[in-house]
């Protein structure tokens, strides 16, 4: 994810670089071609969700370029309220609670990362760079390695001999339970991308508000958020995006509990329990799919701005 | 329909109720912590700003991290110490041979490729007059979860018995080729490389616009006095743009790493680690959760770790400097 950090600002765009390595129209061929077999697989799943079940085992998808024949029937068996192949109510359960995960877990990361990202770039204290390297080590962690004893945590809390240091949470199985590690994960990436963007706020603009005799808590709110906007706005496509994605987490902290299962996840799991629907389960996997690329192409501008963010100095 | 309300709109208003509750909250806090003057102005300030992130790493990161190193000295209920017994068996362990060798495969393979792949296109971006189309489709596959990426890859990795027709693409043109098309995804070690493509494919697009923005601020003098001195094609981007943009690679480079070792979807979702594909990462949380031995589990966990190592020891090096520059 530090990725997202270290480039160099991408100032000069009118220029000749790499001119002279290809020739242009071999340059635009070449691109086209894998752009064309990059969306080929994409293009396949999204003709099969629309075809009758008989015709998707009896011929390749492709086929329907010469024989076009498109049902609607696959997205209707999907979202009809009805039990679908064993699943009742269909898809739109799941649907709910992707977006009841996600957004909750863009907006608590953001928040608390930005307030943590302000201290850390105009409140310095001693130990706040140890802090903010410690902060940096935490983003390539593998959250593997914290999901066995989190997971504990919520269900039996935290003891030391008999000593109860943490209480059980009961939080396993609930929204809050999930919630609160995506949370916790999006930290340490949150905080860094939001400090190298806070912390290059113009050094005057902090010291009037300072000598204005504002406290932090104003300067925060009236300078800091209206201005990180951009950056926050970035990150937000990123997180929404990565909860919306993910799978592990999801698998890990709902416990198999259907009621707040994302859609990711379930999908996942029907890819082996709807092996013989591949009429139901690519539909399924389109509607999956729709929600991040609305988001993605709509606002993509953004997204590729927070990817370079840490540029932004 | 009603059914599908009663069960749905209470989860909506649970999820509307959390944000209210938590902006609430804060609002509060900062109301009556901006009352404070005077000397406890700064402390008071610290602590609400840095606190919450720090308790949440403490308990959801750094904690974890360090009872996981501890779990994985114990046996599988946790209960008793069993010394190196658990990386003992990681490493000796015939099923888990595959595993690492799996692992062994992605690290090499994926991050570079992903790399090599994004940086040739970006080269060839910077070469096109109108490119925003074709890097948008490139780059879309970023989008897609891993899960819905092992799906849309089924259909071209999908195999029929010979007497059935192949509706797979991959059979397909294998067949019009002359070649048998065979059960892909069960084949050792051909599918691990294929679900290798997957993630190329889906990764290939963000190693594209870094490298890409890379390329772009490379100041263009430079590039117009190598090429007066006479560099060309391959000469001028072994001498001058590679070297530009190498910091910016190796970046890539490591966050691909860290991303492959962290891979857990598309091995879930495509074989669920059978057939010989498990990587690390899926073998732990099959160890952990289905077999219930958190000891192993753990250790897998730690290994996992010790091989982000060294990107972190790099990128921290890195920071420091850029840092000391800045």
């Amino acid at each position: 994810m530090s990725i997202l950090t270290r480039n160099k600002a991408p100032k000069l765009a009118e220029h000749n670089a790499g001119r002279k390595l290809f020739g242009s129209r071999g340059a635009t061929i070449t691109v086209w071609i894998i752009a064309v077999l990059w969306t080929i697989p994409t293009l396949g799943l999204f003709a099969t969700s629309f075809r009758p079940k008989p015709d998707i085992s009896a011929s390749g998808w492709w086929q329907v370029l010469l024989h076009p024949h498109f049902t609607l029937a696959n997205y209707s068996a999907i979202f009809s309220t009805g039990t679908v192949s064993g699943i009742s109510n269909g898809i739109l359960p799941y649907v709910v609670n992707s977006f009841v995960i996600t957004i909750p877990a863009v907006i608590f990361p953001i928040t608390i990362a930005t307030m943590a990202a302000y201290c850390l770039a105009w409140v310095k204290f001693k130990g706040s760079d140890a802090v903010f390297y410690g902060i940096f080590a935490l983003q390539i962690v593998p959250i593997q390695v914290a999901l066995v004893p989190l997971l504990r945590l919520f269900t039996g809390g935290v003891h030391i001999g008999t000593i109860t240091l943490v209480p059980a949470l009961h939080i396993a199985g609930k929204f809050l339970g999930i919630w609160l590690p995506h949370t916790m994960f999006a930290l340490p990436l949150a905080i860094y991308l939001l400090h190298n963007f806070i912390s290059s706020l113009p050094r005057d603009l902090m010291e009037a508000a300072n000598v204005d005799g504002a406290s932090h808590f104003t300067v925060f709110r009236r300078i800091v958020l209206p201005l990180s906007i951009p950056a926050i706005a970035a990150f937000a496509i990123f997180q929404f995006l990565w909860v919306w994605n993910d799978l592990l987490v999801a698998l890990t902290f709902t416990g198999g509990t259907e009621g707040i299962n994302p859609l990711n996840a379930k999908l996942a799991g029907l890819a082996g329990t709807w092996g013989s629907h591949w009429e139901l389960l690519t539909s399924s996997a389109f509607v999956t799919i729709l929600v991040p690329l609305v988001v993605f192409f709509s606002l993509q501008r953004y997204f590729v701005r927070g990817l370079l963010a840490g540029s932004v100095k | 329909m009603t059914s599908f309300w009663s069960d749905n709109l209470p989860k909506i208003g649970q999820m509307f109720a959390a944000i209210a509750i938590f902006l609430a909250v804060l609002a509060a806090i900062f109301f009556i912590a901006g009352r404070a003057n005077g000397k406890k102005q700064r402390p008071i300030a610290i602590v609400v700003f840095l606190g919450p992130a720090l308790v949440l790493l403490l308990f959801g990161l750094l904690g974890p991290a360090i009872r996981t190193l501890l779990l994985s000295f114990k046996g599988s209920a946790s209960h008793t110490w069993v010394g190196f017994s658990n990386y003992h068996w990681l490493f000796t362990d015939p099923s888990m041979r595959i595993v690492l060798r799996n692992t062994i495969f992605w690290i090499l393979f994926t991050p570079i490729i992903t790399t090599g792949l994004g940086l040739f296109l970006a080269i060839l971006l910077d070469r096109m007059r109108r490119e925003s189309i074709a890097k948008s489709l490139i780059f879309m596959p970023m989008a897609v979860s891993f899960v819905g990426a092992s799906i849309v890859w089924q259909f071209v990795y999908k195999y029929a018995n010979p007497d059935q027709p192949q509706v797979g693409l991959l059979s397909t043109i294998a067949k019009h080729l002359g070649f048998e098309p065979s059960n892909w995804l069960l084949t050792q070690p051909l599918n691990t490389f294929l679900l290798m493509i997957v993630f190329v494919w889906s990764q290939t697009g963000f190693a594209m616009v870094i490298l890409s923005a890379a390329i772009k601020a490379v100041p263009a003098d430079i590039m117009e006095a190598s090429a007066l001195d006479g560099a060309h094609g391959w000469r001028l981007f072994r001498g001058v743009t590679f070297p530009m943009v190498r910091s910016t690679f190796i970046v890539v480079l490591a966050t691909m790493v860290v991303s492959t070792l962290k891979l857990f979807d598309i091995v879930r979702a495509s074989t669920g680690g059978n057939f010989g594909t498990s990587v690390l990462s899926n073998e732990m949380y099959s160890e952990v959760f289905i077999r219930y031995d958190a000891g192993r589990g753990s250790a897998m966990a730690i290994v996992l770790f010790l091989l982000v190592v060294p990107v972190l020891i790099y990128n921290i090096y890195n920071l420091r400097r850029e840092r000391s520059i800045a």
